[in-house]
């Protein structure tokens, strides 16, 4: 339970995916210009990493040991196409949660935090339940980044800004600061 | 293709890919998974050159093969195409370069979903000969690798005292060492392009003092 | 522009294909991945695991001094077994199973245990290998093999001279103690690092855990197979 608890405050702090792997930056630097649009992709990126933790652990126990030099291709073939399958039935079941989630999934599905996630769980040989709590810590760090980075650019965007820091500079000197903000949680599980 | 034979661009094909359309400075592409990597010259230059193997090797296979992969399909094939070669390089690294391997770790196979590499099949490889799609992933990649070398060598400088492992400074020399760490790259980085801005915003107002 | 001119009667001419056309291309394009990478794999295969082998046999020579060969233990019905490995059949290298080594020195004498360890430290999990000497109870050897600890501070537990001498003869009963810089009296102590005491910490908790685990089964192991231990000659 204890170990359940550190892999997930992991993800979502100490080793922020954005913050400390700079893993989903296209969205995070592109889209996180309004509160709520980069609030609605952080919920699609859980949703999409929740489906890549179970991909990742039924294409590790049961396919990969046998090819793994299949490793990259598959995981990006089966993760794409059953977030595409899921998005299908979502679209079904329950149409507004489509309409929340669904402009972002295809946007979300080639993003290197997806991957990443897959790669990382495979590098630190999670097994099932570990794999998705740190599916989950993860989607919800990524979530917390695009967040606080959207609410900074919202306040900053009645401000006088030089025209030559403008941007994609400006986004990332800021998100430097928060990333520094998030090392101060380190070692916060280690007393 | 006749049209690209009319203007002889090879070397123009070459050229932009440095700067005038440099993936990293002008369009910010590829710098997802790549900037976890730059926080000393000798990863930066392994990240790139990793990166420019992939992106050449694909841009060929993709060009031989635009003839006969069906528009629908293309992006799925790209994508093979692309993590076969970016697999190749992480055995081929992990058989022949364990350290570097290491270090780098997850970040080679990351290389698959740099949008430089899917961008250049898309936009150049897929429409164009194998020579000149050679010299546009060649020119890319290596503005790509230049680029990476930009942010990781200030980046070795001051957050550890040193250049590809070798120190430069004396004992008194005491490492910046957030610049080694994570918040680094993204100052590093918007560093630069404040850099870039300033610097193509001027000329624009040189340019536009000259014309008046 | 000659550009536009061209693609517009390529979109006109193309038809829709068929999906067996689609298949096809794919195919082909699988096809000649398929080719590059079993090429590859069977190519570097060996190499990596030659690799992989001999990073792990530097590290087991380096925590137990004087070790010259060594034998891969796991656990088998509760009790501690030489691993065979069947070069037939195909060992799936990232298996979660334990794993620790029996050290010998020249004289085919034991003269310990190299035992792999991990646990959470300030940024990221550490992970360690230790040498442990059975006769003596002592800790003879520390190697990280992976952490991200802040360079600079919490990385001096590798990379700290001063640190790696508190492992040197490292008692382990009755637990491992960590203490202020300078403050070591009993052989069970180790120094914490100024400015990294999180991570000093950390590897002190991975040793004591790791040590739990393993003594008692180490202490059945040698009980067991009649092992003679190799007598400290200085």
């Amino acid at each position: 339970m204890e170990n359940l608890i550190w892999i997930f405050v992991s993800a979502l702090l100490i080793n922020n995916f954005t913050l400390a792997y700079f893993l989903g930056l296209c969205p995070f630097l592109g889209v996180s210009g309004k509160l709520v649009t980069a609030f609605r992709l952080g919920l699609a990126n859980i949703f999409v990493m929740l489906i890549t933790g179970a991909c990742t652990f039924v294409l590790n126990t049961w396919v990969l040991p046998y090819a793994p030099y299949l490793r990259l291709i598959s995981f990006i073939i089966v993760i794409a196409s059953s977030v595409q399958f899921v998005e299908m039935a979502v679209k079904k079941l329950s149409p507004e949660l489509f309409k929340a989630l669904g402009i972002f999934l295809p946007l979300i599905t080639t993003n290197c935090a997806i991957l990443g996630l897959a790669l990382f769980t495979t590098n630190k040989g999670y097994g099932f339940v570990e794999g998705m709590i740190y599916a989950l810590g993860a989607g919800a760090g990524v979530t917390l980044a695009l967040v606080l980075l959207a609410g900074i650019r919202e306040e900053t965007r009645i401000l006088n800004i030089p025209n030559v820091i403008k941007g994609t500079a400006l986004n990332l000197i800021i998100a430097g600061i928060i990333s520094m903000a998030f090392m101060g949680f380190a070692g916060l599980f280690s007393t | 293709m006749t049209e690209l034979e009319n203007r002889s661009q090879s070397s123009e094909e070459f050229l932009k890919g440095l700067w005038k359309e440099n993936p990293v400075f002008i369009s910010v592409l590829g710098m997802c998974p790549a900037l976890a990597v730059t926080n000393t010259a000798i990863n930066s230059l392994a990240m790139g050159l990793a990166t420019t193997f992939v992106l050449v090797c694909s841009s060929i296979l993709v060009s031989l093969l635009r003839s006969i992969i069906p528009k629908q399909v293309r992006i799925t094939a790209y994508i093979i195409i692309i993590a076969t070669f970016v697999t190749v390089v992480d055995f081929s690294l992990a058989a022949f370069t364990p350290t570097i391997h290491k270090e780098l770790g997850a970040f080679i196979a990351l290389i698959v979903v740099n949008c430089l590499i899917l961008g250049r099949q898309e936009a150049f490889a897929s429409k164009n000969k194998v020579g000149l799609s050679v010299l546009d992933a060649l020119g890319m990649s290596l503005g790509f690798t230049f680029a990476m070398l930009c942010i990781g060598i200030p980046r070795e400088i001051l957050g550890s005292g040193s250049l590809f492992n070798m120190p430069l400074f004396g004992e008194s020399f005491e490492p910046w060492i957030v610049m080694i760490l994570p918040p680094g790259g993204f100052f590093m980085l918007g560093f630069l392009l404040l850099g870039f801005n300033w610097y193509t915003q001027r000329k624009e107002k040189n340019a536009k003092i000259l014309d008046a | 522009m000659a550009e536009e001119q061209n693609i517009v009667p390529e979109i006109i001419e193309e038809k829709e294909p068929s999906s067996i056309v689609l298949i096809l291309a794919l195919g082909i394009a699988g096809l000649l991945s398929g080719i590059i990478l079993v090429g590859t794999f069977i190519y570097t295969d060996p190499l990596i695991r030659a690799n992989k082998e001999a990073a792990m046999q530097r590290a087991i020579f380096k925590v137990l001094p004087d070790c010259d060969s060594y034998i891969t233990l796991h656990l088998e019905d509760g009790m501690l077994k030489e691993k065979i490995v069947d070069p037939n059949k195909k060992e799936e290298s990232d298996s979660e199973e334990l794993l620790i080594y029996s050290g010998y020195n020249a004289n085919k004498e034991l003269i310990g245990f190299a035992i792999p360890g991990s646990e959470p430290g300030f940024q990221d999990i550490i992970g360690t290998i230790f040498g442990y000497d059975a006769s003596q109870k002592v800790i003879i050897g520390f190697e990280v093999l992976e952490s991200k600890e802040t360079p600079g501070l919490g990385d001096k537990i590798f990379k700290d001279a001063a640190f790696q001498t508190n492992f040197i003869a490292l008692a382990v009963d009755p637990e491992i103690i960590a203490v202020k810089n300078g403050e070591k009296q009993n052989p069970n102590e180790v120094e914490a690092i100024t400015g990294a005491t999180i991570s000093s910490k950390a590897v002190v908790r991975l040793l004591n855990k790791t040590m739990d685990i393993w003594q008692g089964e180490i202490d059945k192991y040698i009980i067991q197979n009649n092992l003679t231990v190799a007598e400290d000659n200085d």
